[in-house]
């Protein structure tokens, strides 16, 4: 837990808390629509649990109601022993989430961004805050970065002050919303590695929402597959691989079949 | 039926982010450098515009007035005319619209802006919460900037009048007689309850704009929709307010 002292934040970057979270029986629906169905998982204290699915399956939506930013139509989710739906939850645990785009304000700096956190929150003096600003934006390489806006900085440099923005909350709870979309695979590895690193340093339950299945398979110590909002499966890297389920199977190892191309199919089931 | 239960969800939302942003009030001292930059937003950005609009409105007013008065030889009034008129409607009614157009257009497009890219989404998960960083800073400077901007309004519009009755050769009423004419008719209370209107107007507006911008769903084209949209809300709570608060006042 971040605590306030006369001068400065406390320097371990994290609390030793972290949270496990359970999702029981969970739809959800928008309009008539259902994107997710019956949906029931348990991520353990400490655990990198990946989510995938091909896009549009439901599993930013489940990012989304694990942070608690949209409520069930049914079911639950608990971050430990709390509702993620009740408001009163974000004082209790440290939850921080990694946007897909960012999300950083626009009209901020990136120092500003990171201190934003410890200023609303009165962690501790502006020195303190700039000692701790300074300080994680070093651990992401990311020093020199300090006085420029969003706007000026790549995609890559983007997702890392996200990633920084995030660890300045010494999060209990690390949700990451396709950390690695739109990046050279260079840039996907290294924030591969940001993600392990942080859990061997931290012990921080993470969960990362993701189709990058380079990514999934080297960090995850589980994984759980949906498709067509239900959980298709759930198990370890190894598991998953070797499922027998078939649309499970084609999402992992795709085939490129020029001779009966996947959209001329996809046409006729329009029809 | 559901226009209907549309826009009476917009009105339950509206007062709940009120309730929301009150609940908040006791931090308010501590956002100060936020709430001056509103107010410098509100208030000193705005004063141009409100500045050159009343006093030709004032004009404008004191012209046609003048024009009309002096076929029944009541040219003395115009003075008591233009004075109570600014006071009590065109003054605090102008600023109000300036304030929809130029602040209100301005405060959807950025929090509009900020929940569509999901700026809003990562302060609820900072847990800090919207409405005590982005509303209840607007709101408590639209409170201090409105009396200020509607008595500037009423005066440019009062000058603006006098001008023209002294250079106007069919109406050629001094600034003496036109002033002199103005304070005799009118009590401090006239002014006092424009400037209640003016403030019930700029807290409607700055309202209902964060309240159209943070509910904005989809993307950057939805922001220009909800931009129009709070403006023409703004514009017609503006009048519905007018009249009520008119009644209320009288």
């Amino acid at each position: 837990m971040p605590t306030r002292t006369s001068n400065t934040y406390t320097v371990s970057p994290f609390s030793n808390k972290t949270f496990g979270v359970t999702v029981s029986k969970m739809f959800k629906k928008y309009g008539r629509t259902t994107v997710l169905r019956d949906i029931n998982l348990e991520v353990k204290p400490g655990e990198i649990f990946c989510i995938m699915g091909p896009s549009g399956s439901g599993k930013s939506v489940l990012l989304k109601q694990i942070a608690g930013l949209e409520q069930a139509t049914s079911g639950e989710v608990k971050i430990g022993d709390f509702d993620a739906a009740d408001p009163a939850t974000r004082a209790k645990v440290h939850l921080a989430l990694v946007f897909q785009a960012g999300a950083l304000f626009n009209s901020l700096s990136v120092y500003d961004n990171m201190a934003l956190y410890p200023r609303e929150h009165h962690l501790c003096d502006e020195a303190g805050i700039r000692e701790r600003v300074m300080h994680t934006l070093t651990i992401l390489s990311l020093e020199k970065a300090a006085r420029k806006f969003p706007s000026e900085l790549s995609g890559g440099m983007k997702k890392r002050v996200a990633i920084a923005r995030a660890l300045i909350m010494e999060p209990e709870l690390l949700l990451y919303d396709e950390p690695t979309s739109e990046l050279d695979p260079v840039m996907s590895a290294t924030i591969s590695e940001i993600i392990a690193s942080l859990r061997e340093q931290t012990a921080v339950t993470s969960i990362v929402v993701t189709h990058d299945r380079q990514l999934a398979f080297s960090i995850a110590d589980r994984i759980a597959l949906i498709i067509d909002g239900r959980i298709r499966a759930i198990g370890k890297p190894d598991e998953i691989k070797e499922s027998k389920d078939p649309d499970v199977a084609n999402f992992l190892n795709p085939v490129i079949d020029l001779k009966n191309p996947r959209f001329k199919q996809l046409d006729n089931n329009h029809e | 039926m559901n226009q209907i239960k549309t826009v009476l969800e917009h009105i339950g939302g509206t007062i709940l982010l009120l309730v929301r942003s009150l609940k908040y009030l006791p931090t308010l001292p501590k956002q100060f450098p936020r709430f001056i930059e509103q107010c410098y937003f509100v208030g000193y950005a705005t004063l141009p515009i409100v500045t050159i609009l009343s006093f030709f409105i004032g004009s404008v007013l004191a012209l046609q007035s003048g024009y009309s008065m002096e076929n029944f030889g009541a040219k003395q009034f115009i003075g008591t005319l233009v004075g109570l008129s600014m006071a009590r409607e065109l003054g605090p009614m102008m600023v109000a619209i300036l304030l929809a157009g130029r602040v209100g257009s301005a405060i959807t497009a950025e929090l509009a802006s900020m929940k569509v890219y999901q700026e809003v989404d990562a302060l609820v998960t900072m847990n800090i919460p919207p409405e005590r960083m982005l509303v209840l800073p607007r709101l408590a400077a639209v409170l201090v900037m409105m009396p200020v901007l509607a008595i500037i309004a009423n005066l440019c519009g009062w000058y603006g009048g006098a001008l023209v009755c002294q250079y106007t050769h069919f109406i050629s009423v001094d600034s003496e007689s036109y002033f002199a004419a103005l304070k005799h008719f009118m009590k401090p209370q006239d002014v006092i309850d424009g400037l209640l209107k003016a403030e019930v107007f700029g807290f409607a507006i700055v309202l209902v704009c964060c309240y159209t911008g943070l509910n904005t769903r989809g993307g950057p084209r939805e922001i220009g929709a909800s931009v129009t949209k709070a403006v023409v809300t703004s514009l017609i709570l503006i009048l519905v307010l007018d009249y009520f608060v008119t009644k209320i006042l009288l």
